[in-house]
């Protein structure tokens, strides 16, 4: 089930509703337009629905998000094309809203417009360095790395080191995270891109450190997520014993949330169970780093305007009352060379001509 | 040459309308896609009329709906539990469930408000059960990882809960009182309680 942002507006009142079937405007062709329209469809006798995107392709996030090594989430597609399959649905691509389309002109066409477009931009760090290059979103190496059409060209710098960044531990950081380390042999049987296998081929990063401000228990990873790249293949998962301490919040943080507790667990196993380093040049690893913001990007000497490492400032935890911690910086600093780094720190929504935009949380208001 | 089959249908239909009262719902509907597919090519022509021919001559057999689940299976018992539902009013339901069928399935043949939004894909919470008495809960099978990350999200979660469709009847569980979580967590909106489908 996809989380999703939709708003619904209603621009004309029925008069004649019975008679007149209700025209209704998608934009969006990801999971949450989908599942509106197939909503729609059922709810409503006679209506019809148009979805739009402004790709040729539909589907969205499932895809050009859900990660290769993930085929089974990707069944979505067969439910979606019966939707789109309809005879009262349309699917129209190759349509943008802003530059082919305007707002106002959909609210004419239609009695509803619902806007599922989902949020395509990143949150930003704001500290010196961002703009190195070196440095991308994981949005953008992730649809770098499923071929979608805004990104095959990123040609992202995988041979200068053997080290790569990603800031952030949920979900799309353990994603890229496996894409780095899985062996390509694995990947050559998914549908990964054939510029990105290629590219993996002859990477030479072997070490991906996943930072996070705070600690294990407050780790945005999920349990499933988090087994299965625990249980990989020849790849040694590094976790240092003191991260793991636990303090009162902690602990009524995990009583609060069995979830939490789950992930607490299996990061403790993972790092009683890891083997002491070897000595295989080869060998990947993945570590997991918390209590570490990044503070800003250095820049290499070698290479004038790209990335060379990160500078990560300690943190500590401070509750803010109501069960939630806070990561507060020690003035205690160390630095990560790397040659990528990669942002896996949430999305915002792109603004849309006619509405009222949140521009710090990232959304329409 | 239409006109020719269109008549021909018409003195079939002629024929077969006293018979009328006797179609199902689904008998009316294959008589309308007849006369609205007229226009189209011979062969077509031929196979509706054979098929609403066939809908008319069967015997009690509703061919659009599902069949009747009231069939019986060749004589054998199947051996019942007793199982207590406690819904979020503190009002008990008592049922009797095959053993083998699990709770999930259970509550919705005796139209108890559990809901099952995954349909037993283990892709949701909203089964949701809790286990009153501990003897009963130990008597289960440990959850599996995917039941336990679903259960994760349970609303009201217990140390006793389980997941009502991971929950298999078996006869050591005679007798086992299953609470109902007064919520779920599947956003539905202003109250709206899906019907089992």
């Amino acid at each position: 089930m996809s989380r999703y942002l939709a708003r619904y507006m209603v621009s004309r009142y029925f008069s004649s509703a019975s008679s007149r079937p209700l025209h209704v405007c998608i934009v969006g062709s990801g999971p949450a337009g989908f599942y509106t329209a197939d909503k729609v469809l059922k709810a409503h006798e006679g209506a019809h629905v148009d979805i739009i995107d402004r790709l040729p392709t539909p589907f969205g996030l499932v895809r050009s998000g859900v990660a290769p090594d993930h085929p089974e989430t990707k069944i979505a597609i067969n439910q979606f094309s019966r939707v789109a399959q309809h005879e009262r649905c349309s699917f129209i691509g190759n349509v943008k809203l802003g530059s082919d389309l305007s707002l106002s002109e959909l609210r004419d066409l239609y009695h509803v417009v619902v806007l599922a477009y989902g949020a395509e931009s990143d949150k930003d760090l704001g500290i010196p360095g961002e703009s190195l290059s070196g440095i991308y979103s994981a949005r953008e190496f992730v649809w770098w790395y499923n071929g979608h059409p805004d990104y095959s060209s990123l040609k992202p710098d995988l041979k200068t080191s053997d080290s790569a960044v990603i800031l952030g531990q949920g979900n799309v950081a353990l994603d890229v995270a496996r894409i780095l380390l899985r062996p390509t042999t694995e990947l050559a049987s998914t549908d990964i891109a054939t510029h990105a296998l290629s590219a993996l081929k002859e990477s030479s990063i072997r070490k991906v450190y996943l930072i996070g401000r705070r600690g294990p228990v407050q780790a945005a990873l999920t349990a499933k997520e988090l087994r299965e790249v625990l249980g990989i293949k020849n790849l040694h998962i590094r976790i240092k014993q003191t991260d793991l301490s636990v303090t009162p919040a902690d602990e009524e943080e995990m009583k609060t949330s069995r979830a939490r507790k789950r992930i607490y667990e299996l990061l403790s196993k993972a790092a009683a169970a890891a083997k002491t380093s070897e000595a295989d040049p080869d060998q990947r690893e993945l570590h997991f780093v918390f209590f570490r913001q990044p503070d800003q990007f250095l820049e290499s000497d070698e290479r004038k305007g790209h990335v060379s490492g990160v500078n990560l400032q300690k943190t500590i935890l401070e509750s803010v009352g109501t069960g939630k911690q806070i990561a507060v910086g020690t003035g205690e600093f160390e630095d990560l060379n790397c040659s990528m780094v990669l942002k896996a720190i949430g999305y915002k929504s792109v603004p849309v001509n006619g509405l009222p935009f949140d521009h710090k949380k990232g959304g329409i208001i | 040459m239409v006109f020719h089959r269109l008549s021909r249908l018409g003195s079939r239909i002629v024929k077969e309308l006293p018979r009328e009262r006797h179609l199902s719902m689904c008998g009316k509907r294959i008589l309308q896609r007849s006369y609205g597919q007229y226009l189209q090519s011979s062969p077509m022509l031929q196979r509706q009329t054979r098929s609403f021919k066939e809908a008319l001559f069967s015997n009690n057999h509703k061919f659009c709906t599902s069949f009747s689940t009231t069939s019986e299976k060749g004589g054998e018992k199947t051996e019942k539990i007793n199982v207590t539902f406690v819904d979020k009013d503190g009002e008990e339901i008592h049922i009797k469930v095959p053993v083998g069928m699990n709770i999930l399935e259970a509550a919705h043949e005796n139209d108890i408000e559990l809901e099952g939004a995954c349909e037993g894909s283990l892709a949701c919470s909203t089964c949701h059960v809790i286990v009153m008495d501990t003897k009963y809960y130990n008597k289960l099978e440990e959850p599996t990882d995917e039941e336990n990350d679903m259960l994760d999200l349970a609303f009201g979660l217990t140390a006793t809960s389980r997941l009502g469709c991971q929950v298999i009847a078996k006869p050591e569980l005679d007798g086992v009182r299953l609470a109902i979580p007064s919520a779920t967590r599947n956003f539905a909106v202003d109250g709206f309680v899906p019907k089992p489908h």
